[in-house]
């Protein structure tokens, strides 16, 4: 079976009423969402943002992921042909009352950023015997 | 610490660029031709000094998914991501692509394919491509 060929992504730049305080364009990375039966699973796109530079945010229900984009690398280099802006990555979610929120965790690995949302265990139910 | 040093503000810096990257959206005489314009994965070119260095955005691609091949004056990117999940994770959202590409963009100058490196941080891609010596301008002294 061959693999279908990857199609181009635009990159979408952040609409929000809330202006970020440090300067620069923001995207929203390209996200998926996934459930299990003990955790959510968000995976989002960003290259550029290595470990350092990645900060999520919890307040109220509302998880703020940020990461930002080195610009070292582009010490002394001028453009010459671009088919994409850099910019840092933002994204806001609503999280669900049922998400243990200490157990929050995040990493980062080749421009992927994964953020762990694991469930609250609900009491064991108990199994009843059948006389 | 000196309040009267002068110091670079970082942000300042970023906004710079994402200006020279939106305004250089044209390609110029001096740099590259536009081959392909709207395939994956998109790819900036930039020049520092002589040379030019190819930065390619490629999250969470596996290097052994990745092919980088040169020639005289072309460079070809292909692979392919693959995104995968157990199977019992349930799909809440799903942007991000995975498949194949092959990707050739051809440069208007001659480089030295030997000297050519390549590296892979961070989900960026950087091919360092310095200027065949044959193609660099020659001083030419005057009898």
């Amino acid at each position: 079976m061959t693999e279908r060929e990857l199609e181009l992504q635009e990159k979408q730049e952040l609409q929000t009423s809330e202006e970020p305080t440090r300067g620069g364009i923001y995207y929203q990375p390209y996200t998926d969402i996934h459930e299990a039966d003990d955790r959510i699973l968000v995976s989002m796109d960003m290259p550029g943002v290595g470990k350092g530079d990645v900060e999520v945010e919890l307040v109220k229900d509302v998880l703020t992921v940020v990461g930002r984009v080195g610009h070292d690398r582009y010490e002394g280099m001028r453009p010459v042909h671009t088919e994409y802006n850099v910019g840092n990555y933002m994204r806001r979610f609503t999280v669900s009352k049922a998400i243990d929120r200490d157990g929050i965790s995040a990493s980062v690995e080749d421009g992927v950023l994964t953020v762990q949302l694991p469930k609250i265990k609900e009491t064991a139910a108990r199994k009843i015997e059948i006389g | 610490m000196n309040r009267h040093a002068r110091t670079t503000d970082p942000f300042q810096t970023l906004a710079r660029l994402q200006g020279a990257l939106a305004s250089a959206s044209r390609p110029r005489e001096d740099g590259v031709e536009r081959t392909s314009t709207r395939s994956f994965p998109p790819v900036n070119i930039f020049r520092r000094g002589d040379d030019f260095v190819a930065v390619v955005e490629l999250p969470g691609i596996d290097r052994s998914d990745l092919d980088i091949e040169v020639l005289d004056n072309r460079i070809r990117i292909a692979g392919r991501r693959a995104i995968t999940y157990d199977e019992n994770y349930s799909v809440h959202r799903r942007e991000r692509l995975s498949g194949q590409f092959d990707r050739t963009i051809d440069l208007s100058v001659q480089i030295d394919t030997e000297k050519v490196r390549a590296e892979f941080r961070d989900g960026l891609l950087a091919i360092h491509l310095p200027r065949a010596d044959s193609d660099k301008p020659r001083s030419v002294p005057i009898d």
